[in-house]
């Protein structure tokens, strides 16, 4: 007869995987519920309204404002390239340091170097911003650091997984002329990583420019500071035209980084 | 080429850059930027050598973090962060997987996939900060603007990253399914879903990661969380309980990083 319908599970595996779907969403729906205990609906309810009412105040964008715009987005491409570059910089050195096959001590200088990159990876640079403009007063400079702070692990991070992945024979060859250290890393490494931390440095300065448009908002320069007091003062037209500029800059910067990356590959 | 091979020991490293036009090019004019940027930059150094002060107290503070008096601010901050985590991951991969279906060239018609596509560039493009300050003018202060924010970020960028997968899955499964004439739903289930699970896994884990991240900043513009917590604490200058709430961050995104590490290789 008919052979019997083929199935993906057993009736048994279908049970656990239902049980598991009622699970998750039994604690989903727990953790909305422990989330939004605060929250006041009548101003969800009221968001339809809000959302006509801002866009009516937003339309037409001031174009005027563009003019008092130029200097803050100067200010803003240097906290993005200036961070960078002292990221970049300092990144170097730690990835080196994180890289087992050129730490000096896989013992205690690794974890510390690894430390350092885990400790900056997971402090987005807005906070960084916020700790320096207490520390250093509101400005480009705290935006400057920010941003390299930030940066020292996402390009240490990646550097240091490139370098622990070169052909050791290079190395070896270099090693094998009688090359003293700084010559095995300066013809022997530095050639076969090159490449990949220019492609990485590229990449974060894109991922930059990003983020330091919006570090004006805790005081730390660039085109974030208009964007503060526009919000502050309610000057929705001055408002859409700083996401304007705002967008138009993340365009051209993802342009400018995918012409470079077609360059190095 | 031929001319310094045939004199020994002047042999020079080839340039990093081919073209002689471009590699000086590019020198002078970055040279030029530098001087440009460096000359624009204002700085208040005697408000930084006042501030270098402050700075050690800081440093100070992350070595004596204060956990205790702040204690009710932290937890319920926390809270907010975590249960926004959560449920804007799960709601934000529930919904990105019709976007990235629509966004695949292979199951989509042209007009859903323009769709689809439009509102992953509009969703990735927009800083969550900015998406943030919006839906907070528009849904209220508190968690919940911070999670719808989350949810839009997620819908993104899951989206995209299943989408290129699912246009990469083996056509063969695709037709022999076609060919017993199966539904699209049937389809989905058993040609498309069975090859990408295991990347729509590891990825929503790493979109949890991420999203925990992001869910410590956008409180600094009222979207609730442990940001705004953060935020208060800096505003009153109280270094010790910012270095608690940083130190906890720092141990919960390194904790969560290792957890999803650990489940990804075990899947994949």
């Amino acid at each position: 007869m008919s052979a019997p319908l083929w199935r993906k599970r057993t009736p048994g595996q279908d049970a656990i995987v239902f049980m598991a779907w009622v699970l998750a969403l039994a604690f989903v729906s727990w953790t909305f519920q422990v989330m939004t205990q605060d929250t006041i609906w009548a101003f969800v309810a009221d968001a339809p309204a809000q959302v006509v009412d801002i866009g009516s105040r937003m339309l037409p964008p001031a174009w005027s404002f563009m003019g008092e715009l130029w200097w803050p987005l100067w200010e803003t491409l240097n906290i993005a390239t200036l961070g960078t570059l002292l990221g970049v910089m300092l990144a170097v050195p730690v990835a080196f340091l994180a890289a087992r096959n050129t730490t000096p001590s896989a013992r205690f200088v690794r974890p510390l170097a690894l430390l350092a990159i885990v400790g900056s990876r997971s402090i987005n640079s807005l906070i960084w911003a916020l700790l320096l403009v207490a520390i250093l007063g509101p400005g480009v400079l705290a935006g400057i650091i920010a941003i390299a702070l930030r940066s020292i692990g996402f390009v240490g991070k990646l550097l240091y997984e490139a370098i622990e992945e070169i052909d050791p024979r290079q190395v070896e060859a270099v090693q094998a002329t009688g090359a003293s250290g700084a010559q095995v890393m300066a013809w022997g490494v530095a050639p076969q990583i090159a490449p990949t931390l220019a492609g990485i440095s590229v990449f974060r300065w894109d991922i930059n420019i990003r983020e330091s448009t919006v570090l004006g908002l805790v005081g730390a320069g660039g085109i974030g500071v208009k964007l503060e007091a526009a919000l502050g003062t309610l000057a929705w037209p001055k408002v859409t035209m700083l996401l304007i500029a705002i967008f138009a800059t993340v365009l051209v910067s993802e342009w400018v980084t995918a012409q470079v990356r077609k360059k190095l590959i | 080429m031929t001319a310094a091979a045939s004199a020994p020991g002047h042999w020079r490293r080839p340039p990093f850059i081919a073209s002689p036009a471009w590699r000086w090019g590019l020198i002078l004019g970055g040279a030029l930027y530098l001087v440009l940027a460096l000359a624009s930059l204002e700085v208040n150094w005697a408000r930084v050598s006042e501030g270098l002060a402050r700075g050690w107290r800081f440093v100070a503070a992350f070595l004596q973090p204060d956990f205790g008096s702040r204690r009710g601010d932290i937890v319920i901050g926390f809270q907010e962060s975590l249960t926004m985590t959560v449920t804007a991951t799960a709601l934000g991969v529930a919904l990105s997987i019709p976007v990235a279906v629509g966004a695949a060239r292979n199951l989509a018609p042209v007009w859903i996939y323009l769709l689809c596509r439009g509102f992953i560039a509009v969703s990735r493009t927009l800083n969550e900060i900015i998406v943030a300050i919006f839906l907070v003018a528009m849904f209220g202060f508190g968690p919940f603007a911070g999670f719808l924010t989350l949810t839009f970020a997620t819908i993104g960028f899951m989206a995209k990253l299943m989408a290129e997968d699912i246009e990469e899955i083996a056509p063969g499964q695709l037709e022999a399914l076609r060919a017993t004439g199966a539904s699209y739903p049937q389809l989905l289930d058993f040609a498309v879903l069975s090859q990408v699970l295991p990347r729509l896994i590891g990825l929503s884990l790493y979109r949890l990661d991420i999203n925990f991240r992001e869910s410590a900043v956008i409180g600094i513009v009222g979207a609730g969380g442990i940001g705004a917590t953060l935020n208060t604490a800096m505003d009153r200058y109280e270094f010790d309980t910012a270095a608690a709430v940083i130190l906890v961050i720092i141990a919960i995104v390194m904790l969560a990083e290792y957890a999803s590490g650990w489940l990804r290789q075990r899947i994949q």
